[in-house]
């Protein structure tokens, strides 16, 4: 039961229906999306706030401090912008307006309930990677437009870790197309009778792993970290423009915390519950058989499980130090790049060794198995290697090095249980 | 009505920002030129029923190969505000070897897709790509990627040519030894 | 095909209206005094000397070019994905074949060294 065919029932089925149609279904993502980010920064500091043993806004609008980020707006919009001598013109105010455009464009494709998403795009998971990319070219622009030195290499550094990091989260969303047999965002949904966080819990960390970097959250935050590069590729911007920034990387969190949940666990269906309604013998629930009222549901299960890996992406914000840029460099390219590829190749041979037709229960837990089994392969080479290297320290009789690669925290926190 | 706008909309968008990428003084405006031009082939890749094609433009052209451009860029130019002439000596040449380039491939084209209407198109009988391709259904893309009888040896020709690419890249753009960086 | 794009094509016209509006406003609303000392170049307080360029290390292009050539073999295997229900048997040989190759091109750049963040 989508909007169009409410507005087919109303005006009869004209051209112009369409039209219409698409731009209500624009403007109320639009506005839904501005106005969530309040709330959004709200919930952050509170949560935040409360991991760090104190309470965060609680003087504006109440006793929770509910109205605290309207005041914050209404500073922002009040502030003066100060555009720096030399700045190029056309790029630096362009580079905001286009980072919040490529924001606001991926959520065309996002499944909010059964019928209510923008276009079902038949490479909808494609699309999304396309126009992830193009925001990263916005970090370079404003870098540049800038005409500041730290600005500049503000924004070397953030394109290089966004480069770096899109390359496992391409090939880490190659797994539920494959299982799937399809890039369509709805298409995912639909055939998820067992949710993929269980079937190949390896791709869905690697994924949020990449997600972490690629919206610049901690603990891969050296974008914008305020001790290290004050404020890195958007230190010359002020008010608004800066506001804009900020928009976007909000923005672009909630919609990966949703990819998350539409791929990895089933968005607006619930594959568990129709798991258990079958094992006792009851009909499984389909919401998009039920017309306005399975609408409703489906929208409140997908926000709840979009709301959860949004909280896990603020608690990992609360406890986690930040990740200096070499290790993060070369945690990815070293350990998650490989693996992902090795993950590829595997669950591709087994989907295809698999005879068709067999119970998805089967399936599931076979690709489960070989997940595990790649990440124990893992760590056991990474502990041999710190091993190895640990030794050869020892016998040179010199300290061991710092802690190169992030690889060698996983292999000492395995090695230490 | 509307394709036609789009188009002429494209059109301009494209074929004017390809001209200042060719003109303009300041490299890095150039480059940024370069950028729009690309979203406008991109564009005429969806009024051509290519949705696929068009992601694929803008993740390989705008997402990569633009920085690439742009790292290049800033690689071999010190100043911000570095300038170029955008002509010289032969520009009097170049014209008439352009102009003489676009009548030539004009007379092949048209040998081959006739403008006249109604005329006999010779290779109207010799597309390889299957109906459902040109509908834009990706499935069917792919399965032509790993079919035998249709693209399988330039695909894995593709991969080769990138792993070359890879290599060749990493061999000249890395110093040979530690004091040369 | 093209009709679904068409509400791509119309987002990316709307789009830069959100993102436009509060600026504009704050450029209505805020105060526009502009002085040459509110616009130096930030440098944590200090006179900036010399003109604006940076020493670029080489780092940054490998990054980018490694990461285009797995772009493109993500454009390659992603159709391939799409229809990974109707291939045979063989295409698997065909897709490990693509990706081993280029996994031996990131193992070139990993032995080369070329991978270390200087």
């Amino acid at each position: 039961m989508s909007l169009t065919d409410l507005l087919y029932q109303i005006f009869g089925n004209q051209p112009w229906v369409d039209l219409i149609a698409s731009l209500i279904s624009i403007f109320t993502i639009s506005t839904f999306l501005l106005l969530i980010v309040i709330f959004l920064i709200w919930l952050e500091r509170k949560v935040i706030a409360r991991m760090q043993d104190r309470i965060g806004p609680n003087r504006v609008g109440g006793r929770y401090g509910a109205l605290q980020t309207v005041a914050d707006v209404l500073k922002l919009l009040t502030k003066e912008q100060i555009t720096p001598s030399g700045a190029d013109y056309l790029i630096y105010n362009v580079a905001p307006i286009l980072t919040v455009m490529a924001a606001l464009l991926v959520w065309a494709v996002m499944p909010f309930a059964p019928g209510l998403i923008g276009v079902d795009l038949n490479v909808g998971i494609f699309y999304i990677l396309s126009v992830s990319s193009v925001s990263v070219v916005t970090v370079l622009l404003a870098g540049w437009g800038s005409n500041n030195k730290y600005a500049l290499l503000g924004g070397f550094r953030a394109v290089a870790q966004l480069v770096s990091y899109e390359v496992p989260m391409i090939l880490a969303l190659l797994v539920p197309i494959i299982l799937a047999r399809t890039m369509s965002t709805v298409g995912i949904i639909e055939a998820q009778s067992i949710p993929y966080l269980f079937m190949v819990p390896l791709a869905a960390v690697i994924f949020f792993i990449s997600a972490l970097a690629e919206t610049g959250r901690t603990p891969f935050d050296l974008l914008e970290a305020d001790s290290e590069i004050v404020a890195g590729f958007h230190i010359e911007y002020s008010g608004m423009k800066f506001g804009m920034f900020f928009l976007a990387e909000f923005i672009g969190t909630l919609f990966m915390s949703g990819l998350f949940a539409v791929v990895f666990m089933g968005g607006w269906n619930v594959p568990i519950i129709n798991l258990i309604l079958t094992f006792f013998g009851a009909q499984p629930v389909n919401f998009a058989e039920m017309g306005v009222l399975g609408t409703i549901i489906g929208l409140g299960v997908f926000f709840f499980k979009m709301f959860f890996v949004y909280m896990i992406f603020i608690w990992i914000r609360g406890t986690w130090p930040r990740v200096r840029v070499d290790q993060i460099l070369n945690f990815n390219w070293k350990l998650l790049v490989p693996i992902t590829l090795v993950m590829i190749l595997v669950v591709a041979v087994l989907d295809k060794l698999i005879p068709p037709g067999t119970n998805e229960l089967v399936r599931a837990s076979l690709h489960l198995a070989s997940n595990i089994l790649i990440v124990f392969v893992t760590l056991e080479i990474l502990r041999r290697n710190g091993r190895r290297r640990r030794m050869q320290a020892v016998q040179a009789g010199t300290e061991l090095e710092e802690i190169e690669t992030g690889a060698h925290d996983i292999a000492e926190a395995a090695h230490a249980h | 009505m509307f394709e036609q706008i789009l188009f002429v909309l494209l059109t301009i968008i494209t074929l004017g920002s390809a001209i200042v990428v060719v003109t303009h003084r300041n490299l890095f405006h150039a480059a940024l030129a370069l950028m729009v031009s690309f979203a406008g082939v991109a564009g005429f890749y969806i009024t051509l029923d290519a949705g696929f094609l068009a992601a694929a433009q803008l993740l390989v052209y705008i997402g990569a190969i633009s920085i690439l451009i742009i790292f290049a860029i800033m690689m071999t130019r010190r100043l911000m505000q570095a300038t170029e002439q955008p002509f010289n000596s032969q520009r009097g040449l170049s014209i008439v070897g352009a102009l003489a380039s676009l009548v030539i491939m004009a007379l092949v084209i048209a040998q081959y897709w006739p403008i006249a209407p109604n005329s006999e198109v010779p290779m109207a009988s010799k597309t390889i790509l299957e109906d459902a391709i040109l509908q834009g259904s990706v499935a069917e893309l792919g399965r032509s990627f790993v079919n035998v009888d249709a693209f399988v040896v330039p695909f894995e020709l593709a991969s080769v040519l990138l792993l070359a690419a890879l290599v060749g890249a990493i061999l000249v753009a890395w110093p040979k030894t530690e004091d040369q960086t | 095909m093209f009709a679904e794009w068409q509400y791509i094509i119309l987002f990316v016209a709307l789009a830069p209206i959100f993102p436009l509006a509060p600026v504009v406003v704050n450029r209505l609303l805020g105060p526009h005094r502009p002085n040459p000392i509110k616009q130096q170049t930030y440098e944590c307080g200090i006179e900036t000397v010399g003109d604006t360029w940076v020493q670029f290390k080489v780092q940054y292009y490998i990054f980018a070019l490694v990461f285009v050539i797995f772009d493109v073999e993500a454009v390659f295997l992603f159709p391939i994905a799409a229809a990974y229900g109707q291939l045979g048997l063989f295409a698997i040989f065909e897709v490990a074949l693509f990706v081993i190759l280029l996994a031996v091109g990131l193992g070139y750049a990993w032995s080369r060294g070329v991978l270390e963040w200087v």
